[in-house]
């Protein structure tokens, strides 16, 4: 306190004494603050335009290499896959496959994560569903869904059912996983905040807990789709048809089957497709309009 | 059990306080401890007081507020709001806390006063709306009603809690060193600032800080704790301006030299 100004003081004795001085600032007396890029540079800056030219090159050198080795059975030109891609959507058969895949994703996937649900329920309401939710994750997280595969078979049979077992198997550990921690991680204050305004029991979760844990579940939810949708072309490949509609893996097998390589790369070329815009269309919308506008991106 | 202590100074018998806290002892348990954060600790809050605790980190000075919040059970003693006993966080008492993430990141700035007003089912959310700009005016943040809480700066989204505290318009606004982590030009600014807003509307604020500057120029009633297990040792008036006592010494210093002559205590001891 007063001590230590006067301490400041006898420190400052022996110094030389200056002159002060306080001065306008300028505001407008400076070249350039900002300028604008170039085109060309801010073209490039576009990770899209980037990312397209290296797509273009690696077509153009897919084309060369079917061209000069010529043998379509093995592997056909870029054009052949485009066209037998273009046909098979024209003709619809892609798309009754691939709508049979996802009709069966969509429900596994539901069903996974409703039982995510209840599961991480269980664990933060009570101490042994903790133990519970732990022992099981940790048991099954390193299991590839598709192991289950044979065992799925012989429960249920050969049908949509098996498949609906595996992908839920491939959803709900990482899922749960994803949201229990998710739960955890909120922060102290935010839960007293919370109960601050008097909320408690299922309020508290919907409005406070499963909102400020949103990141993380976001995080499950995209883990247990690319598993999911995985496991199904993969379980597909495996025994694909049932009903007379299989779906796009088993699309893949029977063309391979038929030795139509054209088609086999139109599936998997499908395969693809969808996987990307489930995963960068959908989740990435999600992402924009919840964890990135409230700056909360884990 | 009820603790009959007389409280260090006597309050007129006529009024009772708003906020009573009669020989309360907190404890709380790490992994390895059993803490008890305050013994028996007396204070009394009256209406439209600013009421400052102040001390030393580890005095409990925290856990005491958090006891009036009713997030703690004391283990002796008792808490009362109105005569009526804290038993569980409620409306009537708002928290500001220090840390910046005590705003929803989820919610705008007006929706986050607003949710405050809703959830807890004080106003519908028209009324709710209303009350949500005429506070968020009053703390000067118009502009940023549309904004996101991560885009405001620290001493904004304190700005935004404080104007959430108020519009609940509790019967007394609980404030766990709000301005600590501040910088120092924001935190004058932001001192300023709630003693003009207390001006205006004359809430009931009692206020945790460790900073003797900051008890002095808040309070008007400052109550000082010594540490490990916090205890009442001083209950001060202050007029804000770190009067000169007949001692010749400032406010400031006597609270100091109080504070001071406990750590050379801890260390003689130690």
């Amino acid at each position: 306190m007063a001590e230590s100004v006067q301490s400041v003081q006898s420190a400052h004795q022996g110094l030389t004494r200056r002159a002060e001085f306080v001065r306008e600032v300028e505001s407008s007396a400076f070249g350039v603050v900002q300028k604008p890029l170039t085109l060309a540079e801010q073209v490039w800056n576009h990770g899209a335009v980037r990312k397209g030219l290296l797509l273009v090159l690696m077509v153009c050198a897919w084309e060369a290499y079917a061209t000069i080795s010529n043998n379509p059975l093995l592997f056909p030109k870029f054009s052949a896959t485009i066209a037998a891609f273009y046909e098979g959507v024209v003709s619809g058969v892609l798309l009754t496959r691939g709508w049979a895949s996802i009709k069966v994703l969509v429900q596994g996937y539901a069903l996974g994560l409703a039982l995510a649900a209840l599961l991480t329920a269980f664990a933060i309401t009570t101490r042994l569903g903790n133990d519970l939710l732990e022992t099981l994750t940790a048991m099954f997280n390193p299991l590839p869904a598709i192991a289950l595969l044979p065992l799925a078979l012989l429960w249920f049979g050969l049908g949509s059912a098996s498949l609906i077992f595996v992908l839920v198997h491939s959803v709900l550990w990482a899922v749960a996983l994803n949201t229990h921690s998710g739960f955890l991680s909120v922060s102290p204050t935010l839960r007293m905040v919370g109960r601050n305004y008097g909320l408690s029991g299922p309020c508290y979760v919907i409005k406070i807990l499963i909102p400020a844990a949103f990141p993380p579940i976001l995080t499950g939810m995209k883990i247990g789709w690319a598993f999911a949708w995985r496991t199904l072309i993969a379980a597909e490949l495996v025994f694909g048809v049932s009903s007379g509609s299989g779906g796009l893996g088993w699309f893949i097998y029977e063309n391979r089957n038929q030795l139509d390589i054209p088609n086999v790369f139109a599936g998997l070329f499908s395969v693809i497709i969808i996987g990307l815009v489930v995963e960068n269309l959908i989740f990435r919308q999600i992402e924009k309009i919840t964890v990135r506008r409230w700056g909360m991106q884990s | 059990m009820t603790q009959a202590a007389a409280p260090p100074i006597a309050a007129p018998a006529h009024a009772r306080a708003l906020l009573e806290v009669r020989g309360v002892t907190l404890q709380y348990k790490t992994r390895q401890h059993l803490v008890t954060a305050t013994y028996r600790v007396d204070l009394d809050v009256h209406r439209a007081d600013r009421f400052v605790i102040l001390g030393p980190s580890g005095c409990g000075k925290s856990t005491l507020l958090k006891a009036v919040g009713g997030y703690m059970t004391p283990v002796e003693g008792n808490i009362c709001l109105n005569g009526a006993p804290i038993q569980k966080p409620g409306p009537d008492r708002v928290m500001v806390f220090q840390e910046f993430d005590q705003l929803l990141p989820w919610k705008t700035v007006k929706q986050n006063v607003m949710f405050a007003l809703t959830a807890s089912g004080r106003l519908a959310t028209r009324e709710a709306e209303s009350r949500a700009r005429h506070y968020i005016d009053k703390v000067n943040l118009t502009k940023f009603a549309d904004s996101y809480p991560h885009t405001l700066s620290g001493g904004m989204k304190q700005r935004v809690a404080l104007a959430r505290g108020m519009a609940m318009e509790p019967q007394v606004l609980l404030m766990d060193e709000p301005f600590a982590a501040l910088d120092a030009l924001t935190r004058r600014k932001m001192q300023e600032e709630l003693l003009r807003l207390w001006e205006d509307t004359r809430f009931t604020v009692l206020f945790v800080t460790h900073s003797i500057p900051e008890a002095v120029l808040i309070g008007n009633r400052i109550l000082l704790m010594s540490p490990h297990p916090g205890q009442v040792k001083a209950e001060l008036n202050s007029d804000g301006t770190d009067v000169l006592g007949n001692d010749g010494k400032r406010m400031s210093e006597r609270i100091h030299d109080m504070l001071f002559a406990d750590q050379v205590e801890e260390e003689d001891h130690g």
